[in-house]
């Protein structure tokens, strides 16, 4: 998408070049990252400890929390869908490695590998459902939101007798596993959690899919027009199931995160209300509500910015009640801005 | 105006024989019977124009041809061998092409990702796109049916309605259509713009594909036309070629002969000029 041809044999003397800047102003980020900078300059003056190199670390860190989540949920929205479940998604993921490691006192990764297996059977089971009732994934997700909600903290419950799973720091395979989902290192004096570069490959390998391939130009199909996209031949049911799927797979992914990180141990109520941040980092980085239009390094950019203002509010000595006010207006804004620059671009 | 086994006895005699053939071709959902006895043949290079008013069972015919739905009595062949479709893709795969009135195609989508939709060309052990060698396809291919699209960046939304249409055509054509279906190409376009449509009508016609052309519009219709069917309530009212009519019997026979004469009747009983009156007097009392 990042040429334009204007073959002379046939051009039209109507349609005058579209200039590089015009160019730029149409890609579905540009929006965010506007607001990026502008939040980073804004916090850079504001906040003292934000100008400190060791903190970038932790500014990334937060945004990779949200960021790992926005890299399917901004496909999924490009797709046309959104899965109100994914928050409690990755609750549930963190759970069942954790309580199926201790219940049956297997090897971590056995737990591991079956909380895989359990993310993508989520994913697959929304997917289906959305296909086989049409109705909006607005319900479906609510309904499996409620589920797993309800079944994390009475499962847990059931298992461990408490609202946490018990801890499975002391077994086998769970150093391993820690240093693949949670490790970190430093670099040049930087602490970076292993999340982060994690995170960077799954943004380049999705922006990859999405643009560079044949199924990314078929999730850009369905969600802009499902009846289309299966009257020339795409697999529609096949294109939404899997991206409910690559749900799945990233909500076990950040699962894994969360319970290698707390030393194994997962709180049964946490996730709720996680999903709306994906959401928001997708729609900020300028995917389109109503699917096929947006980017995933958009949602990248956005879940950056909600990083720099979770810690920049702290950073600047504020009371964190404001952050919340702060991301609401922010989702406002930037919805505006992508709607004006993608109108202006268009015009030119 | 021929029967059905006369037209079966043009189509065996004819030098091409017919790519697609319906025989006695009925649809019914539970008891509502959709189509009934609807035979159809389409050869290559003529261009069959199927006729009727809404609710005539166009949309179910080409449906079925297209393998969105399957029939429920007669029977289809496809190159002389019977088909029932299970999905579009079945039918695309056997050559038949369908311009549907809303176009399939994605309207935020650039108009090369929509000429190659579901047709990608891929590269490279990672199976990239290459979209270097399909923005040039789709060039050429436009190009060649004379549309001009200087911008194959641009989304599809932002092309007027026949320029739409001449992307869908084109991009049927360009993927080995041997029959191509059009619903109603010019239903919602003005004058200039469904002049253009049917040119690249005929064009697909002279690159020796049997074009279905589905219209409401006699005048469209015999302009382009080789062969006429006028559908009624779900059968056949007329099956008949172009040098056995002229568009006044097309035109009467579309708008249902009889019934428009009764209507016309009913019409001039009315005096315009009594209705305004009444009107005027109305205002006057109140």
């Amino acid at each position: 998408m990042a040429s334009t041809i204007t073959s002379p044999a046939s051009a039209d003397d109507r349609v005058s070049a579209r200039s590089l800047g015009a160019r730029l102003l149409s890609r579905p980020e540009i929006g965010s990252l506007v607001g990026a900078a502008v939040i980073l300059v804004f916090f850079l003056i504001a906040a003292p400890p934000f100008r400190e190199i060791n903190n970038t670390g932790t500014i990334l860190y937060q945004a990779a929390l949200i960021g790992v989540m926005a890299v399917p949920v901004s496909l999924l929205m490009i797709g046309g869908e959104f899965d109100l479940s994914a928050g409690v998604a990755v609750t549930t993921s963190g759970l069942t490695a954790g309580l199926f490691a201790y219940q049956f006192s297997v090897n971590v990764w056995l737990g591991v590998f079956v909380a895989l297996l359990l993310s993508l059977a989520i994913g697959a089971f929304n997917g289906w459902l959305l296909m086989r009732t049409g109705l909006p994934s607005f319900l479906v997700t609510l309904g499996t939101f409620f589920i797993l909600q309800g079944l994390n903290i009475a499962v847990t419950r059931l298992a461990s007798g408490a609202v946490a799973s018990n801890s499975i720091s002391d077994m086998d395979g769970f150093n391993g596993a820690k240093a693949i989902f949670a490790s970190e290192f430093k670099l040049g004096g930087v602490t970076i959690k292993i999340i982060i570069v994690w995170w960077i490959a799954f943004v380049a390998i999705a922006a990859w899919v999405l643009l560079r391939t044949q199924i990314g130009n078929w999730i850009f199909a369905v969600g802009g027009d499902a009846a289309a996209a299966r009257a020339v031949g795409v697999p529609v049911r096949k294109v939404k199931i899997g991206l409910f799927m690559a749900v799945g797979f990233f909500a076990w992914f950040t699962g894994m995160q969360l319970l290698f990180v707390q030393n194994g141990v997962v709180q049964s109520g946490e996730g709720v209300g996680k999903e709306f941040l994906y959401i928001i980092a997708a729609v900020v980085g300028g995917c389109l509500l109503t699917g096929g239009y947006g980017s995933v390094v958009g949602g990248a950019v956005g879940a950056l910015i909600f990083g720099m203002v979770q810690l920049g509010v702290v950073y600047a000595g504020w009371n964190p009640d404001w952050f919340k006010a702060f991301l609401g207006v922010m989702l406002l804004l930037a919805t505006i801005v992508n709607l004006v620059v993608k109108n202006r671009a268009e015009a030119r | 105006m021929t029967t059905t086994e006369s037209f079966a006895d043009e189509a065996s005699a004819a030098p091409n024989t017919p790519i697609v053939l319906l025989e006695d071709i009925g649809k019914s959902y539970g008891n509502i019977n959709a189509l009934r006895g609807v035979s159809l043949s389409v050869r290559q290079g003529e261009i069959t124009c199927v006729l009727g008013d809404n609710g005539a069972g166009k949309s179910t015919l080409i449906k079925i041809i297209a393998g969105l739905h399957d029939y429920t009595s007669g029977r289809m062949s496809v190159n002389g061998e019977e088909r029932h479709f299970g999905s579009p893709r079945e039918a695309l795969d056997s050559g038949i092409a369908t311009v549907y009135q809303d176009l399939a195609l994605a309207p935020l989508m650039s108009v090369w990702r929509n000429f190659f939709l579901g047709n990608e060309i891929t590269k490279g052990p990672f199976r990239q796109l290459d979209a270097a060698k399909m923005k040039r396809i789709a060039q050429e291919e436009l190009t060649k049916m004379g549309i001009s699209i200087p911008n194959l960046e641009q989304p599809v939304g932002k092309l007027s309605g026949g320029q739409r249409q001449c992307v869908a055509i084109a991009r049927a054509i360009h993927f080995g259509a041997k029959v191509l279906i059009l619903d109603e190409p010019t239903a919602a376009l003005g004058v200039n713009q469904s002049g253009v449509v049917l040119k690249y009508v005929v064009r697909a016609r002279d690159a020796g594909i049997g074009v279905i052309f589905i219209t409401h519009n006699p005048h469209h219709a015999y302009l382009v036309g080789n062969h006429f069917v006028v559908l009624k309530l779900g059968r056949v009212a007329l099956d008949t070629h172009r040098s056995e009519i002229t568009l006044e019997q097309l035109t009467t026979e579309m708008a249902g002969g009889s019934e428009l004469e009764a209507l016309s009747h009913e019409l001039r009983s009315v005096n315009p000029e009594l209705v305004v009156e009444n009107e005027s007097q109305r205002q006057e009392d109140t």
